[in-house]
């Protein structure tokens, strides 16, 4: 084997659309109601029971579409994809084939190949001390599920590491729910990803055998999963055998990958148009009302929040790709005087240090006393370790900075001979690094720093201490 | 007695209306007589009065070929995989007919899944023609096209897909109308192939199939998405002359391969509407020759499809012992479907697989388009096309069982309408003797148009009945 190994990657996405009613009936969707009681004629598959489609979700594909870019069909079709299985109460399922709602498209330089829609399978549950289909007692079926609305988004080959498809993946969560089409909520089966995952030598321009990996269900397993299917693509190709085309399970929780069905065993799906059915034609006003029910998109809102606002492309992405900090941050933007890139570091990072991954709307802090902290900290009126102090009971408590600053006395050392009482006096103990900061050792000023700040319990604003010691020594103000 | 049986179901409608005849009676009559058939030309019969009705069919009891779904009531197609399945609803067109006013009497013994011409491929045995009861009356809505000759039922509903309410009406001696695709609306129907399944009534004569016809469509159903709003009210037909209309004889559906028995009776009718002012030609629809190979691909093929839904899983037959799943599934298919039907099966599936769909499925589709432009340019020139209903008068039980493809032939005049989505009908256009000798037995003629001509070809069918008179009484004896 010469030259490296490049792993090439789509991903197969299915997202459950946020409509009222399922895809072919009236039956509300299911939030984890009684088994089988989102139930009608059509969705359970009985005899004489005709599709009817939701034009809620040919909007919500639409808008999918033009978020991605893609070429919306003016005419599309449903097919009917024919197989046996328990969860399928018609013996095939109604989805697109060759005339999908929408093509081509891109998105942050991943091409998609195609949108369509699609109904969803009903849930299976097997019973028994394994919980799967083999060595159960009985397995049953809740038909509250099938028939919802399923968008399935296909992308081009266009990822090479794991890490980038789970960005990816990432970008797309966003940029759906900012459409407001789905819930796109990965533990609960409304966002779920497989990925076809193959390698090649670098540079090359031909694909290798690829393997299909089934329904992650989460970023963290997506990004598991695809590499542990790397590494052992590595390792077949590198022990000279050929990899082959078959559908893969991954287990989390043991990193095993094991084999679903190989290409013989793929079914014969014999897709042909479904004849209870008739074409969807896209109508001008069908186009208008998703564009006009689009807001902006995340790529656009990173690309605004690094242009006119100036934040690094990172803060600008992770603001932008977590909708909800993109909405505080903007709030808090509006509602004060901070600085705008000072403020971005310290939601996408202070802020986020303390919420993780609950939208900090739902804690107690509120956009605009975060605003006003960091203001007071651009005015040098408060140190950055007594604003983590402030934002810690703003977190917890809430409550206005500058009256938790004065509770606390947490305010910035304003008496400015007090002060140099003390630089001069942790000069006066510690004369060799006062020596070395005098000879040109910037990092030896972090041994006299901290005794101020512990003297002055923080309170002492950081530039103001340097800039006395330099003072103190007879150094420029600002040279190093 | 014998009076009541004699009116036909708008003259038993009009009587009702006017006092002179009791609903609750002439229900119990028909009751009766549906309960005592000699013809198995029900599978479920009413066992009491109907709940009391209002409308313009009021009190005139209704049979319904069972593949129509009936709430609470047998709805099995024929067949033993649905035996005794009752579902939760009612078929739009059922429900149109029973908010109308017509009571329902009974279900109709029917082909399997619709598939068949003859009637013997129901799972609960073969219906007998009350003409001669050895013979079979047409399928597949041979149950309700008996039961109306036999006077077991004013009027009956019935489907057609590929002749199937036009061959048993002609077998049977009755009117029968396919109306055009997307008319009737199909929800609640047990589809067998869905881009050709369509409703319509089997009625002793013309007026009735107009007043049975002008309640099934109107307004299109929410609930099926190949429905269409009917463009007008049907009216009841009044003409009794044909000037000015013209009429194109196809030559591909009018000489070869039909009796001549069926051919005399056909050519009689012609000369008769030329009679009546038509003027009548030769007409050509190059392709409808390869209409039954298209329409015996294209039929099991979507019911390769619709009838996967019957897997053992929900409702219906489910084979018992299985040890796993697919087992469970290929023993309850095994067991609960005929054997025509698993035919049809297996024909679709191979025609939808991959590698031969454009072959077949295609190429089929290919083949219905050109048929639908052949009529397209006949109704340029003509208003409508007659042609014998069936090619032959009601065969021996068993004569065509052990031949599927004699069976087909059955079709021949009749699929090609189907595949262009256009409203046909079949009257009764005199007698003929069968092949072999013996009592003569009724001859169909069947008038085609254009889509949503029905009221124009119930008013030159009226016109054409007027004139040929059929005597529709048959030797059938309660």
């Amino acid at each position: 084997m010469n030259g490296t190994l490049e792993p090439v990657i789509g991903l197969e996405i299915h997202v459950q659309l946020a409509t009222a009613t399922k895809m072919f009936c009236g039956c509300e969707l299911s939030f984890g109601e009684p088994p089988n009681t989102r139930t009608c004629p059509v969705c359970l598959g009985l005899p004489g029971a005709l599709p009817v489609v939701n034009a809620r979700a040919i909007h919500f594909g639409l808008m999918i579409g033009l978020a991605l870019g893609c070429e919306l069909a003016q005419r599309s079709i449903f097919h009917r994809k024919n197989y046996f299985y328990p969860d399928l109460p018609k013996g095939y399922q109604i989805s697109q084939y060759d005339e999908p709602l929408c093509r081509g498209g891109s998105l942050a330089g991943v091409r998609i190949h195609r949108v369509h829609l699609e109904e969803d399978a009903a849930k299976l549950i097997h019973l028994g001390a394994s919980g799967r289909i083999h060595g159960s007692e009985l397995s049953v079926v809740d038909f509250n599920r099938g028939g919802t609305p399923l968008v399935e988004i296909v992308t081009e080959p266009d990822l090479h590491s794991p890490s980038q498809a789970r960005e990816w993946l990432e970008l797309l969560r966003a940029t759906l729910r900012s459409l407001g089409v789905s819930d796109v909520n990965m533990n609960e089966g409304s966002l779920r990803a497989d990925a076809n995952v193959s390698l090649r030598l670098a540079g090359s321009d031909q694909l290798g055998t690829k393997t299909e990996l089934k329904n992650m269900n989460s970023f963290r397993f997506l990004e598991q999963g695809v590499t542990a299917e790397i590494e052992r693509q590595r390792g077949i190709i590198e022990a000279g055998e050929e990899v082959v085309q078959e559908t893969l399970h991954f287990d989390p929780s043991s990193g095993a990958i094991t084999s679903l069905r190989s290409k013989e065993e793929a079914q014969d799906y014999r897709y042909f148009p479904e004849p209870d059915l008739v074409p969807i034609a896209t109508t001008e006003e069908m186009l208008t009302a998703a564009r006009e029910a689009m807001g902006e998109l995340p790529a656009a809102r990173a690309m605004r929040f690094e242009r006119e606002l100036g934040l690094s492309a990172a803060r600008a992405r992770q603001l932008a790709f977590r909708g909800e900090l993109g909405d505080f941050y903007e709030r808090a933007l509006a509602g004060g005087s901070a600085d705008a890139v000072t403020l971005a570091n310290w939601v996408g990072g202070e802020l986020v240090a303390r919420t993780g991954d609950d939208d900090p709307a739902a804690s107690m802090v509120e956009p605009a006393a975060l605003a006003a902290l960091v203001a007071l900290l651009g005015e040098h009126r408060l140190s950055v370790t007594a604003a983590r102090e402030v934002l810690d009971v703003l977190v917890s408590e809430g409550g206005e900075p500058a009256a938790i600053v004065a509770a606390r006395g947490l305010g910035a050392l304003e008496d400015a001979a007090g002060l140099a009482e003390i630089v001069a006096r942790a000069i006066a103990n510690d004369p060799a690094a006062a020596e070395q900061v005098r000879a040109g050792n910037p990092k030896a000023i972090g041994a006299l720093v901290g005794p101020i700040m512990r003297e002055t319990r923080g309170r002492a604003d950081g530039a103001e201490v340097t800039r006395l010691i330099r003072a103190e020594l007879g150094l420029q103000p600002d040279g190093d | 007695m014998n009076d009541i049986l004699a009116l036909s179901a708008a003259g038993a409608a009009k009587a009702i209306a006017a006092g002179e005849l009791d609903g609750g009676e002439l229900f119990e009559l028909y009751r009766e007589r549906a309960a005592a058939d000699r013809l198995n030309a029900f599978v479920w019969v009413a066992d009491g009065p109907p709940p009391p009705s209002d409308g313009p069919l009021r009190g005139v009891p209704l049979a319904v070929k069972d593949l129509f779904c009936t709430e609470g009531v047998p709805s099995q197609s024929g067949s033993r995989i649905l035996e005794g399945y009752r579902p939760p609803y009612s078929a739009t067109v059922v429900e149109r007919l029973t908010a109308a006013g017509a009571p329902l009497l009974g279900k109709t013994n029917q082909d399997e899944f619709a598939m068949g011409s003859s009637t013997e491929n129901s799972g609960f045995g073969p219906v007998l023609n009350p003409w001669d009861r050895t013979r079979v009356p047409g399928g597949s809505s041979g149950g309700s096209a008996a039961a109306v000759a036999a006077r077991l039922t004013p009027w009956a509903l019935g489907t057609d897909t590929g002749g199937s309410i036009r061959q048993p009406a002609a077998l049977c001696g009755i009117v029968g109308l396919k109306p055009t695709y997307g008319a009737v609306s199909r929800y609640g129907m047990i589809a067998f192939a869905s881009s050709l399944d369509q409703a319509g009534p089997l009625t002793r004569d013309v007026t009735d199939a107009a007043l049975l016809y002008g309640r099934m469509v109107g307004a299109r159903d929410p609930r099926d998405s190949t429905s269409l709003d009917f463009p007008e009210p049907i009216v009841l037909p009044a003409r009794t002359e044909l000037a000015g209309v013209r009429i194109g004889v196809p030559v591909e559906l009018a000489g070869e391969g039909i009796e001549p028995g069926v051919l005399a009776a056909f050519e009689a009718t012609l000369e008769l509407a030329r009679s009546l002012g038509a003027s009548v030609e030769q007409c050509a629809l190059p392709h409808a020759p390869h209409a039954l190979a298209a329409y015996y691909v294209l039929a099991p093929a979507e019911a390769s499809s619709n009838l996967a839904r019957f897997d053992g899983v929900r409702y219906g037959y489910r084979a018992s012992g299985a040890g796993e799943l697919t087992e469970m599934y290929t023993r309850t298919r095994h067991d609960g479907f005929g054997a025509e039907v698993k035919r049809r099966i297996m024909l679709g599936t191979y025609a939808l697989s991959s590698g031969y769909y454009d072959a077949f499925y295609g190429r089929a589709q290919r083949v219905r388009t050109k048929i639908a432009e052949d009529f397209a340019a006949a109704f340029a020139r003509f208003d409508f096309v007659a042609t014998p209903t069936a090619p032959g008068v009601a065969f021996e039980l068993g004569a065509k069982t052990a031949d599927p493809l004699a069976m087909y032939l059955n079709d021949f005049c009749t699929v090609p309408m189907s595949l262009a989505g256009i409203p046909a009908i079949s009257i009764p256009c005199g007698l003929a003797e069968p092949p072999g000798g013996g009592p003569a037995l009724p001859v169909g003629f069947q008038l085609a148009g254009s889509a949503f001509s029905e009221n124009a070809l119930l008013g030159a069918a009226f016109a054409l009945e007027q004139a040929i008179a059929f005597d529709g009484s048959t030797p059938y004896e309660a």
